[in-house]
C-alpha cells in the first residue's frame, strides 16, 4: 500500500518534469501558442474559461458515469449468462469477440442516424466501449475458479446455484474489478467520441469548437480534464475493489 | 448412522479403480481406509458423496441405497479448501449453510475449543497450515451429517503438527461422536485414531484386509511407543507388502 502510492508519488515527480522541461523549451524556441502553447498558457485558459467549460465538464461527466453503469451491468449480466449456459456461449462468443472489430467511429454515425441525437445512441455507444472487457474479465474469472474448491462443494452436495452464488461469483470477483478498471478508462473516451458526433454540450464538443477556431489551448484543456475524469473514476472503482476484495492478498509470510 | 457397501465396481473408460469392494462403518465408529497412492481410496469417497454413480453394487447409508444422492455426508478434503473471501467464522458454517440455517453459537464454542476464538475474523491467509485443517474440520463437524467422510486431512502435515491434530482429532471425536471414514496411507495414523482398518489392495481396489485395532479410548502419544502397537504395524505391514513388491 505505502509502495504504491510511493510509486504512484514518482510518476508524479517525472510527470511534473516533463511539464517543466517542455515549459522551457517552448520558452527558449519561442514557438507560438496557436501551434504549441506551454503549460502555464494552459492552466491559465483552464482558470480563465472555466465558467465556460463547466457545463461541458458536468455533461461529459454524467454521460460517461451513466454509460459506464449501463455497459458494466449489461457486461456483468451477458457474462454470467454465456457462463452459465455454455452452449449459448459457443455459439455467441466468437460474435463477440467479432463485434469489437466495428470501430467505433464507423458505427457512432450509424447509431446518430437510426437514433437521432439525443442521449441513447450516445449510451449505446459508451455501453458498446465498457461492456467488452467486463464480459471478458469476468468469464475469465468464473473459468478459473479453483477446482478444488469446486470438488469440494460439489462433495458438499451444493446446487448449481449455490456453486454460482457462494463460489463462483465471489471467487471472481478480482477478475471482474479488474474489467471494471479497463471500463472506466474506456467510458470517458467513449462519451467524448459520441460527443464529437453531435451534441450541444460536452467535452467532446468544447474540443471540436476549439479545434476548429485553431484554440490550440484549449483542445489541451479537455485532453488534460478527459485524464483527470478517467482517473477519478479509476480511483473511485479501485476504492469499491479495495473494500470488496477480502482476503486475497498472498499467504502470510 | 451407519454405512453399508456392497460389491461396489467403477471403471473410468478401459481403467477398472474399485473391484467388488465391501466394507461397513458402523454407528459412532471410527474406520480408517488404509491403501497404497493411486488406489482408488478418492474414487470411493466421491461414490459416496455421490458424484459418481457405481457401475455396480450398492452403497447405504441406514439400510438405505444412496448410489448417486448428493449432500447426505460431511466431508474434510486433503487440502483445507477454505474460501479466501471468507472469515474463518464464516467458512466453519459454510456446509452448514449450504443444508440450511448456520448455527454461529455452536460455531464460535467450536473454534473456542480449537484455541481458535481470536481468529474469528481473520480470513484464512492469515493460519498456518495445522490452523487451517483445523478450520476444515470443525466445518465438517458443522454440518450435521452423522458420516464424516476425512480424505487424508493430515497428509500434508509435518510431522509434529500432525500428530498434534491427530490428538485434537480424537479429543473432539470422543465429545461429539460421529461415524468417521478416514482415509489415509499411514499405517500407523490409521492404527492411533481407527476402531477398524480396511487395508486396500491397489488398483483395481478391493478389501485385502479387516484389522479390528484392541486399543483402549481415550488414545494419547504414548500409545505409538509400546510394543503391541508395533506388532499390530508389523501385522498389517505384512498384508501391505505384496503390493509394494511387484509395484511397477
Ligand atoms: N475422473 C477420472 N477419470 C479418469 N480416471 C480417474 C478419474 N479419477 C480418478 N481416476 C484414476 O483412478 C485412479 C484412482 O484415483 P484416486 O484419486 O481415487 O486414487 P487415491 O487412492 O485417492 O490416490 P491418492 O492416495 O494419490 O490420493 C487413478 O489411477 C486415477 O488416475
Ligand atoms: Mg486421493
Amino acid at each position: 500500500m505505502r509502495k504504491m502510492s510511493m510509486h504512484g508519488g514518482r510518476s508524479l515527480f517525472f510527470l511534473l518534469f516533463l511539464f517543466i522541461l517542455w515549459e522551457l523549451l517552448i520558452r527558449l524556441t519561442e514557438t507560438p501558442k496557436w501551434l504549441l502553447p506551454a503549460p502555464s498558457d494552459v492552466l491559465k485558459e483552464a482558470a480563465i474559461g472555466f465558467g465556460d467549460f463547466y457545463g461541458h465538464l458536468l455533461s461529459t461527466i454524467s454521460l460517461s458515469i451513466l454509460g459506464l453503469v449501463i455497459g458494466c451491468s449489461v457486461g456483468l449480466l451477458i457474462s454470467i449468462i454465456l457462463h452459465r449456459l455454455p452452449k449459448v456461449n459457443e455459439v455467441l462468443y466468437p460474435l463477440l469477440i467479432l463485434s469489437q472489430n466495428i470501430p467505433t467511429i464507423v458505427l457512432a454515425p450509424l447509431l446518430i442516424i437510426w437514433f437521432g441525437f439525443g442521449l441513447l445512441p450516445k449510451l449505446i455507444i459508451i455501453s458498446l466501449v465498457c461492456f467488452f472487457p467486463v464480459v471478458v474479465a469476468s468469464m475469465d474469472g468464473f473459468r478459473q475458479t479453483a477446482p478444488e474448491l469446486r470438488h469440494y462443494m460439489k462433495m458438499i452436495g451444493a446446487t448449481n446455484k449455490q456453486l454460482f452464488w457462494k463460489l463462483e461469483l465471489p471467487h471472481a470477483l478480482p477478475s471482474i474489478f479488474s474489467g471494471l478498471k479497463i471500463a472506466a478508462t474506456y467510458s470517458v473516451m467513449g462519451a467524448v467520441i459520441s460527443e464529437w458526433l453531435g451534441a450541444k454540450k460536452g467535452i467532446g464538443v468544447y474540443m471540436t469548437l476549439a479545434q476548429s477556431s485553431f484554440r490550440i489551448d484549449r483542445v489541451f484543456v479537455a485532453i488534460g480534464f478527459i485524464m483527470l475524469l478517467s482517473v477519478g473514476l479509476f480511483g473511485v472503482i479501485r476504492l469499491a475493489e479495495k473494500i470488496m476484495v477480502k482476503g486475497r492478498s498472498e499467504e502470510k509470510k | 448412522m451407519s454405512l453399508t457397501i456392497t460389491e461396489l465396481d467403477i471403471a473410468f473408460g478401459q481403467l477398472p479403480v474399485l473391484e467388488k469392494m465391501n466394507l461397513q462403518v458402523n454407528n459412532d465408529e471410527f474406520v480408517a481406509i488404509l491403501g497404497p497412492s493411486g488406489s482408488g481410496k478418492s474414487t470411493l469417497l466421491q461414490l459416496i458423496g455421490g458424484l459418481l454413480t457405481p457401475d455396480n453394487g450398492m452403497i447405504q447409508l441406514n439400510g438405505e441405497s444412496i448410489n448417486g444422492k448428493k449432500g447426505l455426508i460431511s466431508y474434510m478434503p486433503q487440502h483445507p479448501s477454505l474460501f479466501p473471501w471468507r472469515t474463518v467464522l464464516e467458512n466453519v458454517v459454510l456446509a452448514a449453510e449450504i443444508k440450511g440455517k448456520p448455527e454461529y453459537e455452536e460455531a464460535k464454542r467450536l473454534l473456542e475449543k480449537a484455541g481458535l476464538a481470536e481468529f474469528e475474523n481473520s480470513y484464512p491467509n492469515e493460519l498456518s497450515g495445522g490452523m487451517k485443517q483445523r478450520v476444515a474440520f470443525i466445518r465438517a463437524l458443522l454440518s450435521k451429517q452423522s458420516l464424516l467422510c476425512l480424505d487424508e486431512p493430515f497428509s500434508a502435515l509435518d510431522e509434529f503438527t500432525r500428530i498434534k491434530m491427530q490428538n485434537w482429532l480424537l479429543s473432539i471425536w470422543e465429545e461429539n461422536r460421529k461415524s468417521i471414514l478416514f482415509i489415509t496411507h499411514s499405517i500407523e495414523e490409521a492404527m492411533f485414531l481407527a476402531d477398524r482398518i480396511y487395508v486396500l489392495s491397489k488398483r483395481p481396489a478391493h478389501v485385502k484386509a479387516e484389522i479390528t485395532v484392541p486399543f483402549s479410548r481415550p488414545r494419547n502419544e504414548r500409545l505409538l511407543e509400546t510394543n503391541e502397537f508395533f506388532h499390530l504395524k508389523k501385522q498389517i505391514f505384512q498384508h501391505m507388502k505384496e503390493d509394494i513388491a511387484d509395484d511397477d
